[in-house]
């Protein structure tokens, strides 16, 4: 199914020698996940037929190719694939799996891991946008649009660019775009309880 | 009258501040109080969960930790706030050490997190905690004919819950007949709206929304109604979009349960914060609201 949207892996590299196979990298990621390791995947392709951005034809590699590449080893070519920065977290394949595996959690792991390694693929607009969201909400504890439309705009084509500027205005006409970023009160508290998770400096 | 505490999230300050007037006008009428939590904070969307676990589960325990203060469960209208508080309640109650470590750092903001407060969806208390025929008791206004597609959306249901049924959900369905509207039978009802895609994946994201839209066209819906703000701006404000990318010509308004309901109950359009749509709403809801005259009080 959906062959269109997978492009043929060639083997151009041999599975890496890593001192820690890709594989274990991977289980080692999913350590939290309640689901059954990949090693139990039966190449149904129920994940790839069941997910509406792969058989839209959008993502290079289907989440059944991207099972099987990584029991394979193609640890390159996973981890500049667009799949999992492709992945809108529906949850679909995790809840229709016949083999209880959760490749939703295991497209989140993929994302941390090439968020962690910057190894990502390169002119995608996911990854720079879950960090200035992180960053944000570091510093006020809320979200605020206007700040993350930075993030894409400037990547977007004229005629999008004008789209999405179009939409905004109607949208800050009808009053349901704040001007203000909203932040919460013991934001000094705040910052504290994030330092004890990621140790970061003071200095923002 | 049952208490919650009330989690809005970072959409309906703004962006969504229709659901969260309809919800605060409803529930006040259904004789719940929903009691907004002090100094929330974003629940971390699923950025946070892209870039840190950890610091994701921090975030959604310090919710929950200002619930427990209050000694009351935690209410989110939100179906992404709400499957992340969620899950961190999961993982939280699995995971000993996991919580002992978040503790540590709730500690710096004077909170504790123990699991006392069970985290649910609006419209779940809806459907469970007041109930169809509750609800039905109190409509004086219902929307006889009006043809509504019952959008779920992914993270009311998914990943699974343990309770609810994820692959033939009927809840949607009887609280749109309890304010005797019809629900119509949409195909697509359970398929993502592309969540945040919308932003990083423009296109694929559009071309979900277009079949989504089609497909209740295709029904012959009047409205979608929903329970999510981010599937609400995406079926909605970039409808125009999808019509200037495909060539289409769609114009289907999409409401939050919550102002349905608020109509049924009486309440004026207004007050639910319709007329701030980019897809007119009052054009598919006009002819019913007038053809049925209030039953009694008004």
């Amino acid at each position: 199914m959906n062959a269109t949207a997978e492009t043929s892996v060639t083997a151009t590299t041999a599975p890496p020698e890593d001192r820690i196979p890709f594989v274990e990298e991977i289980k080692n990621l999913l350590y939290a996940s309640k689901g059954n390791p990949i090693s139990t995947c039966i190449q149904c392709g129920t994940c790839s037929a069941t997910c509406p951005v792969a058989s839209g034809g959008f993502m290079d590699n289907s989440p059944r190719r991207i099972i099987a590449m990584i029991r394979s080893g193609f640890k390159e070519q996973v981890l500049k694939s667009n799949t999992f920065w492709y992945c809108a977290s529906c949850y679909q394949c995790t809840v229709r799996c016949p083999r209880g595996i959760d490749i939703a959690e295991l497209m989140y792991g993929l994302k941390r891991f090439t968020v962690w390694r910057t190894e990502h693929q390169e002119g995608l607009i996911g990854p720079t946008f879950s960090e200035t969201f992180v960053k944000m909400i570091m510093r006020t504890g809320r979200s605020y649009e206007p700040v993350l439309a930075t993030t894409y705009l400037f990547t977007y084509g004229l005629p999008e660019m004008i789209l999405e500027a179009q939409t905004a205005t109607s949208l800050m006409l009808k009053g349901r775009l704040p001007l203000l970023p909203a932040r919460i009160k013991r934001l000094e508290n705040f910052k504290r309880m994030i330092r004890h998770i990621i140790p970061i400096g003071d200095k923002e | 009258m049952k208490k919650y505490a009330y989690f809005p999230g970072c959409s309906l300050e703004k962006m969504a501040h229709s659901y969260h007037m309809s919800a605060l006008e409803t529930t006040r009428a259904l004789g719940i109080e929903l009691k907004e939590l002090e100094d929330w904070n974003c629940c971390g969307a699923t950025a946070y969960f892209h870039v840190d676990e950890l610091l994701a589960f921090t975030l959604c325990a310090r919710n929950l930790a200002m619930a427990e203060k209050e000694k009351l469960d935690l209410v989110a209208p939100c179906s992404g706030c709400y499957k992340n508080m969620f899950f961190t309640r999961e993982h939280l109650k699995h995971d000993a050490d996991l919580a002992e470590h978040i503790n540590e750092a709730l500690a710096e903001d004077n909170l504790h997190y123990a699991g006392t407060s069970s985290v649910r969806h609006l419209i779940e208390v809806f459907a469970h905690d007041v109930g169809f025929d509750a609800i039905k008791a109190k409509v004086t206004k219902p929307l006889k004919g009006l043809r509504v597609a019952p959008y779920y959306g992914c993270q009311i249901l998914r990943p699974r819950k343990a309770k609810e049924d994820v692959e033939q959900p009927r809840f949607f369905e009887d609280l749109i007949s309890a304010i005797g509207a019809e629900p119509v039978d949409y195909l697509l009802r359970l398929s993502c709206c592309s969540g945040a895609l919308i932003i990083t994946n423009r296109r694929a994201a559009l071309s979900m929304v277009r079949n989504l839209l089609e497909c209740a066209v295709r029904s012959k819906a009047a409205i979608i109604a929903t329970a999510c703000p981010l599937c609400q701006v995406n079926l909605e404000c970039y409808q125009k979009q999808v019509n200037r990318e495909f060539g289409t010509d769609l114009n289907v308004p999409v409401v939050y349960f919550t102002q349905l309901v608020g109509l049924a109950l009486g309440i004026p359009p207004k007050r639910l914060g319709i007329g701030s749509e980019l897809v007119a709403v009052m054009p598919a809801i006009r002819e019913v609201l007038e053809a049925e005259p209030a039953v009694a009080n008004t």
